[in-house]
């Protein structure tokens, strides 16, 4: 579903991201991990034409740069890492501009379809009941949930998302994240992703990218990747170590 | 907290009402204050062509004040759109031409059209309306470039230093073109703090025609609109051509500042407080705050407008004086509340 080749992208002199190349088909959750400043948010900004880059976006085999914005954005729905937003907007304006790429216009108020795949964001992320409510007074677990609806209403076959889990309770982090994967079941989906804990990487992944300043250090099938070596390498710290003396405390 | 409520036709009803009564009470009182069915008997009758009734004084109704009137809501409605759509696209409540900088760039434009001697053959104020466009966007691009440079996010902070730095540019520039040409000191002041009186229906026709244009395509803009004003980033990400979008608003927005700039000058804070105090009403979606700015910004300009023409009676005062003694309580207020916001 979506290529990437020999992707580079440089901030003047510093290079963000190297050379990288990385494959994601139909039905698959890529995550993509690695440490602070490895990348992640820039190469997601990358494939959402929001920085400049050298090489390939290739979306079902069509260079993703020659796509036209609502083209791009009715097959790629992207969640932000940081949402925030400076007018008093009701949740369900900001959920229903999801459908832009769909409708086109100023009369056109949004198709029936539209309507319904509105209601059903609204319903799934868990935000029904705070429609009316003014973004501005939102928490930031509403506002990520908000967001997060948008993304859903726009009805993509590619969902990015950096850091979804940003924000977010215990209870909407499962919520959110078995819905995301009830939502891959579907055909012609991929869900691609930038996870900071590891173990939702390792638990809700079907494979990743491991980045290091910039650089692909592994990928390929989940388990394959985040092992006990390559995480050694790239968090200079004994990640799995860490990750049972936090799970003991709940002994 | 429930913030929009259905503005619905009665609202739009509502203002259509207070825009009338605002023309009729500009049209009425004055040095010479006329009795409302004189006005109307007046208006009426020049409309139908019939004879004018004896004591209805129809020449200082129909050739001085309703092309006032005509102009001031005009420009009014202009700079409150204009005002209402730069503070969606830049996602900042203070964004106008007036705190950008963008309408004190484009009377530059008109005051070097006018000691240059820059005409456009055939056309009374082509030249002036032509440079002051020019310069309006000019100063927009300008503007916007360096407050990239400064933060990539345009934050309030950095948009009121570069209009400041602008400001003062541009007001050095003006000095310097005074005593440069003397002879237009008092065309220069004309410019720099705006007065729409002695203008003429032919004027008016025109800023109707550059609102109509202009108008059409931001208001064809409103969901874009909202888009931006919730994030550049995110009206990306669903689908916005942003940078096409952006450019069309920019480019739109500065021929309405410039023809509202050599009409009636610069006309300081309209398009910061109109649109300011529409979004209390209306709520921000550009949907109905743009109709509704347009409204609001004719309403405010005439009794601006009326304030100047009377308060000081028989002197009168020019209309960006009363605009700004008003927009910068108002430009402290809201910038206060956004900073405690954060």
């Amino acid at each position: 579903m979506l290529r990437a080749e020999h992707i580079t992208v440089r901030y003047g002199e510093h290079t963000v991201v190297e050379d990288l190349s990385f494959r994601l088909e139909e039905g698959q959750w890529l995550m993509l991990v690695g440490p602070n400043g490895a990348g992640k948010s820039t190469l997601i900004e990358a494939i959402a034409q929001g920085v400049p880059y050298a090489g390939t976006f290739l979306l079902e085999g069509r260079d993703i740069r020659t796509l036209k914005a609502a083209q791009r954005a009715r097959k790629v729905g992207v969640l932000a890492q940081k949402n925030a937003v400076g007018y008093a907007y009701s949740v369900e304006e900001v959920v229903g501009l999801g459908r832009y790429a769909h409708t086109s216009g100023f009369l056109s108020a949004g198709d029936g379809e539209g309507k319904a795949r509105v209601e059903q964001a609204l319903a799934a992320t868990g935000m029904t009941k705070l429609r009316h409510a003014s973004v501005l007074t939102l928490s930031g677990g509403e506002l990520q949930r908000t967001f997060l609806a948008q993304v859903f209403a726009q009805n993509p076959q590619l969902l990015i998302l950096d850091e979804p889990a940003n924000h977010l309770d215990l209870i909407y982090q499962k919520h959110i994240f078995s819905l995301i994967r009830d939502w891959l079941r579907q055909p012609g989906r991929a869900v691609l992703s930038v996870v900071h804990d590891l173990s939702l990487a390792k638990k809700y992944g079907t494979h990743a990218v491991l980045l290091d300043k910039g650089r692909c250090v592994s990928q390929g099938e989940t388990g394959a990747v985040l092992t006990q070596d390559n995480l050694a390498r790239v968090y200079d710290m004994d990640v799995y170590a860490w990750m049972r003396d936090l799970l003991s405390q709940w002994r | 907290m429930k913030t929009t409520d259905r503005f619905s036709r009665r609202g739009y009803a509502l203002f259509v009402l207070a825009l009338l009564a605002a023309m009729l009470l500009c049209i009425c009182v004055g040095s010479v204050s006329i009795p409302l069915s004189n006005t109307l008997t007046a208006l009426w009758n020049t409309l139908w062509r019939l004879p004018m009734p004896q004591g209805v004084s129809a020449n200082i109704i129909v050739h001085v004040r309703l092309p006032r009137v005509l102009n001031v809501a005009l420009v009014g409605a202009s700079l409150s759109l204009c005002g209402a759509a730069m503070q969606g696209l830049l996602r900042n409540p203070l964004a106008d031409g007036s705190t950008l900088g963008v309408s004190s760039g484009a009377s530059l434009g008109a005051v070097i059209a006018l000691v240059f001697g820059i005409t456009i053959p055939g056309t009374d104020y082509g030249g002036v309306m032509l440079m002051a466009m020019a310069f309006a966007f000019g100063s927009l691009v300008l503007i916007l470039t360096l407050a990239y440079a400064l933060d990539r996010s345009l934050s309030t902070n950095s948009i009121i230093l570069i209009g400041v730095i602008f400001s003062m540019f541009v007001s050095s520039a003006m000095s310097l073109l005074i005593s440069m040409a003397d002879e237009h000191v008092r065309s220069i002041a004309f410019w720099t703090m705006g007065s729409l009186s002695g203008t003429n229906f032919k004027q008016a026709a025109l800023s109707a025609a550059a609102l109509l244009i202009c108008g059409s395509v931001l208001l064809r803009y409103a969901r874009e609109l909202n888009a931006f004003a919730i994030g550049e980033d995110n009206a990306r990400h669903i689908g916005v051509n942003v940078r096409r979008v952006k450019l069309i608003i920019l480019i739109v927005g500065s021929v309405m500042i410039g023809v509202c700039v050599s009409i009636g000058g610069t006309i300081s804070f309209v398009g910061l407080v109109t649109p300011h105090m529409t979004r209390m009403i209306v709520g921000p979606n550009h949907r109905k705050l743009l109709p509704a700015s347009l409204f609001s910004g004719a309403i405010f300009l005439l009794l601006a407008d009326l304030v100047a023409r009377t308060v000081l009676s028989p002197v009168e005062l020019n209309i960006g004086v009363v605009t700004s003694l008003v927009g910068a309580v108002a430009f402290v207020a809201i910038f206060y509340r956004t900073r405690k916001a954060r």
